[in-house]
């Protein structure tokens, strides 16, 4: 593994085309580091809806992208959407299926939820919004666990 | 529009270096990868390239607006010039690359100056390098422009080019359409399709419509709520939708996000859902039952 691959890398998140780039990055990185095609996608989804969040309803900010690895075989990709926007007041709503306030599906932040391993909200009113979410690869076929 | 320059100004100078030595200035010119690259056929036409792009700085000069982008000489150069550094910029220059090249005119006049002063003393020779400076420094900005403004039309004409390409209505059978969407379906092209789509159940009296998806990278909740949007438009206007090209880490991906593709039919391919199509098409006497 080169070392490039290990360094974290963050990317903008003002407008759809960096959206795009996200997306792109994000998929880059995943394929990179070994992630199966289910993987890669849902972890690309994920990352779809949470920064199109940071854009939308936390005024933009940006996506940090860092490879982990927890020393047992198993590679996993950290995203970290940060914002400085309005923050969510309730947190336990905002995950409910279904809720929205601005119109969507309101299916992004539960749902980002359930595809990935990892997912923590840091957030309060008037401080912004930093989600963080991990999602591993499957163990190596010989588990070393 | 001729300003007459003061008296001592070194415009005379100038402008007559631009004139005069016009040949010898072209010939080293036209070895500098700014021209050589773009005149690629003959050598002579890079050299009247040349001559005419100092006619037209000696013509600035001789306006007395070398500071000035508007001065009427920079016109033809900005013709001249923007289609090479267009086609300099075409083949992978950056801005600041193209801008380098043409700011490696400046030495050739100068060079000449210092070799053969003719009557020209050491103050009137500064004088003139200063203005000949002034001239190229706002060639550059004009170059620079030119080229932002080069480059800002054909990103526009691709970005229009794209939606329009990227959203076909394909007729593929009587009263069947069907849409291959390819790319992120974000916004402003779900918004192209939905119209093109329901201009085309209108043209082609539809009452089947396929959308296939095998060329989405992403379904998202946006992407699905845009999807739903046009198949209920569709609906509106009484033809049914069914998406096709559904991939299973698609499919997988859809279901754990919790996204409800609900009333809407999905086949996995295109040709399951032409199968589809035809059975239902098989079932319903050609144009003798009323549209729902
Ligand atoms: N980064 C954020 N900043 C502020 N509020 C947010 C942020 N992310 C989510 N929310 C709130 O949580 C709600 C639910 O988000 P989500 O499930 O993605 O649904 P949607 O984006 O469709 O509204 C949003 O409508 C918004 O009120
Ligand atoms: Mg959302």
């Amino acid at each position: 593994m080169s070392t490039d691959e290990r360094t974290e890398t963050t990317l903008p998140v003002r407008n759809d085309t960096d959206l795009m780039a996200v997306r792109q990055q994000v998929r880059a990185m995943a394929q990179r580091l070994g992630f199966g095609l289910v993987q890669q996608t849902k972890l690309v989804t994920a990352a779809s809806e949470l920064a199109r969040n940071t854009l939308v309803h936390g005024g933009g900010g940006s996506v940090s992208l860092e490879p982990t690895s927890d020393g047992d075989g198993r590679e996993g990709l950290t995203l970290r959407f940060v914002d400085e926007g309005p923050g969510i007041p309730d947190v336990e709503l905002a995950l409910r299926d279904g809720y929205s306030t601005a119109g969507g599906l309101g299916m992004g932040l539960s749902g980002s939820k359930r595809l990935v391993n990892d997912f923590s909200v840091d957030t309060a009113p008037g401080r912004g919004t930093t989600v963080s979410i991990t999602l591993w690869s499957p163990l190596a076929p010989f588990g070393r666990r | 529009m001729t300003d007459v320059p003061p008296a001592g100004s070194p415009a005379p100078i100038v402008a007559g270096l631009l004139r005069e030595r016009k040949e010898q200035v072209a010939q080293r010119w036209a070895d500098l990868p700014l021209f050589q690259a773009v005149f690629t056929v003959t050598r002579d036409e890079a050299v009247e390239a040349c001559h005419a792009v100092l006619e037209s700085l000696a013509e600035v000069v001789e306006s007395g607006r070398p500071d000035d982008i508007e001065a009427p000489g920079f016109s033809t150069i900005r013709r001249q010039l923007a289609a090479m550094s267009a086609s300099r910029s075409h083949s992978g220059l950056s801005i600041g690359q193209i801008d380098r090249e043409v700011g490696a005119l400046r030495a050739a006049p100068l060079d000449l100056l210092e070799s053969d002063p003719g009557d020209f003393g050491p103050q009137e020779r500064l004088r003139a390098a200063l203005l000949w400076s002034e001239l190229l420094g706002t060639l550059r900005v004009v170059i620079i422009e030119t080229t932002l403004q080069e480059n800002r039309e054909i990103v526009d004409r691709q970005r229009q080019q794209l939606m329009e390409m990227a959203t076909p209505v394909i007729k593929l059978w009587d009263r069947l359409v069907a849409v291959p969407l390819i790319g992120m379906l974000d916004s402003a092209r779900s918004q192209v399709v939905m119209e093109n789509l329901l201009e085309a159940i209108v043209e082609h009296n539809a009452t089947l419509v396929i959308l296939d998806i095998t060329g989405v990278p992403t379904v998202d909740s946006l992407v699905a709520q845009h999807l739903m949007k046009t198949v209920a438009s569709a609906r509106l206007m009484g033809a049914d939708c069914v998406i096709s090209g559904i991939r299973p880490a698609i499919a997988q991906t859809i279901v754990q996000l919790g996204l409800d593709l609900g009333p809407v039919t999905t086949r996995a391919t295109l040709a399951d859902a032409l199968e589809l199509a035809l059975e239902r098409q098989s079932e319903v006497p050609k144009g003798l039952l009323p549209r729902q």
